[in-house]
């Protein structure tokens, strides 16, 4: 008898020990978003941080922008993520919060034999013809006489693009239609055009490969990606008219030089003024509802709290991953437009 | 002796609620069926709506806002010409296999290719997509496009066909390479078994008439498994038809209309993947991307109607 009753209070104490840390892991809080696929190693970077140091715990799912517009338009997650901006009659309907939480770039990558990295020059002219088709070889004059100090081979240009619609696409149509109207009436801007011509590719990985394997051919890619796989990225001549070479002073000083009063946080950093600006830069945005039912409140706290520890202690991870962090007046902002977002009760779901 | 009677009632009692599970899985199939292409079509009828019959024969393929125009032409030839050219390449070497492993290979052989050939079935679509990617567009683009596309380039009438602009490699044919390679174990599999399945009677009546070989195959065992034959075809154009990843990887994904066949393209499977992620709900993108997933039942259905007809007074035979 007391044999037993010593088994069952053992087993018990043994139970008990055992499910305390997954009670505790459970009320954990959890967040689920979803959406764009560009600011994922940095949401996921900081959601392994986040876990221990806000007590957060972050389940992101990269299915796009479109996905994420589509699921937080139905709530089904507790934020959204797009990399373009929705427009303020869309943000209405779908009451919806915009924010920006990071900023990351587009930058050319190349495969001319012969030709180092950041070597060679490209004007937006150029670069619209080489994308439209009209200029059909290396060696052609107008980029000979950019590049005067480069021998360019007399190869095709096999121009690549990303065949999945994605928000870098959107980044890099928006500035090619932003320096061209040729392209703006032609193709135009959107998460995937009707290119003229050239090579579709799955993802960024794709589009690297194919300009690796193809002598002649330019793409674009999200600079993490470039970085990290040391792609031979090219020069680019700003709107002031200085070539500049894709690297982390110039993103920065594109990020310092955009105007974040714009409504709903819908900055618009493509094809800046500026001695030093890199000209295809682009934020990425979170979609948070702004009248959470009561079940969602604690969920729509959480998320705040998570990116505010993200502003406050993510940016040496994001620089890491080669993405840009906001500029701290606008990290102040957001939270000042946090005050939005409105429990069923009227009060304000984020105080502090 | 008393248990007997209960055991016939429990026993008929069970046929019947056998009988009416295996009724009510066929009847779910046909539900299932059903409720799919009801729901493509309900989700494509916006874009049909809006483009009319024109969405059959429109290359545009144009998703910016304020000026979108979808167009199904494109991806429907894309998928029907790397289908048809996946089956041109497949087939001749699925017949070679076949006929080596029944009538030619020596024993201890037999068994190692046929496993083999399983083997490749089993290979998922997706390394099928990569190896394709790595290995198999450089391949071409080096040694199939520059050399033989050149050289066939020239030929009158049908020399455009081979001739293209595009170098990178990834391009309809490549994209027809990796689906035959894909198809290869599914046709040939099926024509071993039904030339082993030819009764032995037959064929040694053939070769005590003096027949080859090629004399048996031919006058013999092609006759006695054509249905079977046409069948592993039709098995294997099923897949290429709807095909996703693999293609998607090799094939160029250009929404423009194909010059030649060494030409990037796109097919009906590839874009809905590539396009779906990113189109808004309820937008027309999205309806015309269900209104392709639509055509492309219709495809596989006429495909597999034509095939039935073709096979209808041989199969009374």
């Amino acid at each position: 008898m007391q044999r037993r009753t010593f088994l069952l209070a053992a087993s018990a104490a043994t139970a008990s020990s055992l499910l305390a840390p997954r009670i505790a892991s459970a009320q954990q809080a959890q967040i689920t978003g979803a959406g764009a696929s560009f600011p994922r190693p940095v949401y996921e970077r900081w959601g392994q941080a986040a876990r221990e140091a806000a007590g957060v715990q972050l389940n992101y799912q990269s299915i796009g922008s479109g996905g994420g517009i589509n699921q937080i338009t139905n709530r089904t997650v507790d934020f959204g993520a797009s990399d373009a901006p929705l427009s303020a009659d869309q943000l209405r309907q779908g009451n919806l919060l915009q924010f920006p939480t990071v900023m990351g770039s587009v930058v050319l990558i190349v495969n001319l034999p012969g030709v180092q990295d950041q070597q060679l020059r490209l004007t937006p002219e150029i670069l619209v013809e080489l994308f439209l088709g009209r200029i059909a070889r290396w060696n052609d004059p107008k980029l000979a006489e950019l590049n005067r100090e480069v021998r360019l081979p007399n190869i095709p240009v096999a121009p690549t693009y990303r065949a999945d619609a994605s928000g870098t696409t959107f980044v890099f149509t928006t500035y090619l239609s932003r320096v061209s109207d040729a392209w703006k009436n032609g193709p135009g801007a959107a998460t995937s055009v009707q290119w003229p011509g050239g090579q579709g590719a799955r993802g960024n990985e794709g589009v690297a490969n194919t300009v690796r394997n193809t002598p002649g051919a330019i793409g674009y890619t999200e600079n993490a990606y470039a970085t990290v796989n040391r792609l031979v990225t090219t020069q680019l001549r700003n709107k002031s008219g200085a070539f500049v070479k894709p690297e982390m002073p110039a993103f920065m000083a594109a990020a310092n030089t955009a105007d974040w009063n714009a409504p709903n946080f819908a900055a618009d950093l493509v094809d800046l003024s500026g001695p030093t600006v890199w000209p295809i830069v682009s934020p990425t945005f979170v979609l948070l509802p702004t009248n959470p039912p009561a079940d969602k409140v604690e969920a729509s706290r959480n998320t705040m709290k998570f990116f505010d520890w993200a502003f406050k202690n993510g940016g040496d991870a994001a620089r890491r991953l080669e993405y840009i962090p906001l500029p701290d007046p606008v990290h102040t902002a957001i939270r000042a437009a946090w005050s939005n977002v409105k429990a069923p009760s009227g009060q304000q779901v984020w105080s502090a | 002796m008393t248990g007997r009677p209960g055991r016939r009632g429990g026993t008929s009692m069970g046929d019947r609620v056998f009988e009416s599970l295996c009724r009510g899985a066929g009847l779910f199939v046909l539900l299932l069926l059903g409720a799919i292409i009801v729901t493509l079509f309900i989700g494509g009828l916006p874009a049909f709506r809006e483009f009319g019959a024109g969405f059959l024969w429109s290359a545009d393929w144009n998703p910016v806002e304020g000026r979108e125009s979808y167009g199904a032409l494109v991806p429907v030839l894309g998928t029907i010409i790397s289908a048809i050219l996946a089956i041109l390449l497949a087939v001749p070497v699925a017949f070679g296999i076949a006929f080596f492993l029944t009538e030619l290979a020596p024993e201890w052989l037999r068994q190692p290719i046929a496993t083999a050939i399983e083997l490749l079935a089993a290979i998922p679509s997706i390394i099928y997509g990569m190896w394709g990617l790595f290995v198999l567009v450089p391949f071409v683009q080096q040694n199939i496009q520059l050399t033989i596309g050149d050289a066939l380039g020239s030929i009158p009438l049908v020399g455009f066909l081979f001739e293209s602009r595009s170098f990178a490699g990834t391009s309809l044919f490549t994209a027809g390479l990796v689906l035959a390679i894909m198809i290869l174990p599914f046709i040939a599999a099926t024509m071993r078994d039904v030339f082993t399945q030819v009764p032995p009677v037959f064929k040694e009546s053939a070769y005590g008439l003096g027949a080859t070989r090629w004399e048996v195959v031919r006058g013999v065992v092609l006759p006695y498994t054509r249905i079977s034959v046409v069948g592993g075809i039709m098995l294997g154009l099923g897949r290429a038809l709807g095909e996703t990843m693999a293609v998607t990887f090799v094939i160029g994904n250009a929404n423009r209309l194909p010059q030649s066949l060494f030409d990037p393209s796109t097919t009906i499977a590839s874009i809905v993947a590539m396009e779906f992620p990113e189109s808004l709900m309820g937008s027309l993108k999205q309806s015309s991307l269900l209104a392709l997933g639509f055509l492309l039942f219709v495809i596989s259905f006429v495909v597999l109607a034509v095939s039935r007809y073709l096979l209808r007074p041989r199969l009374k035979t």
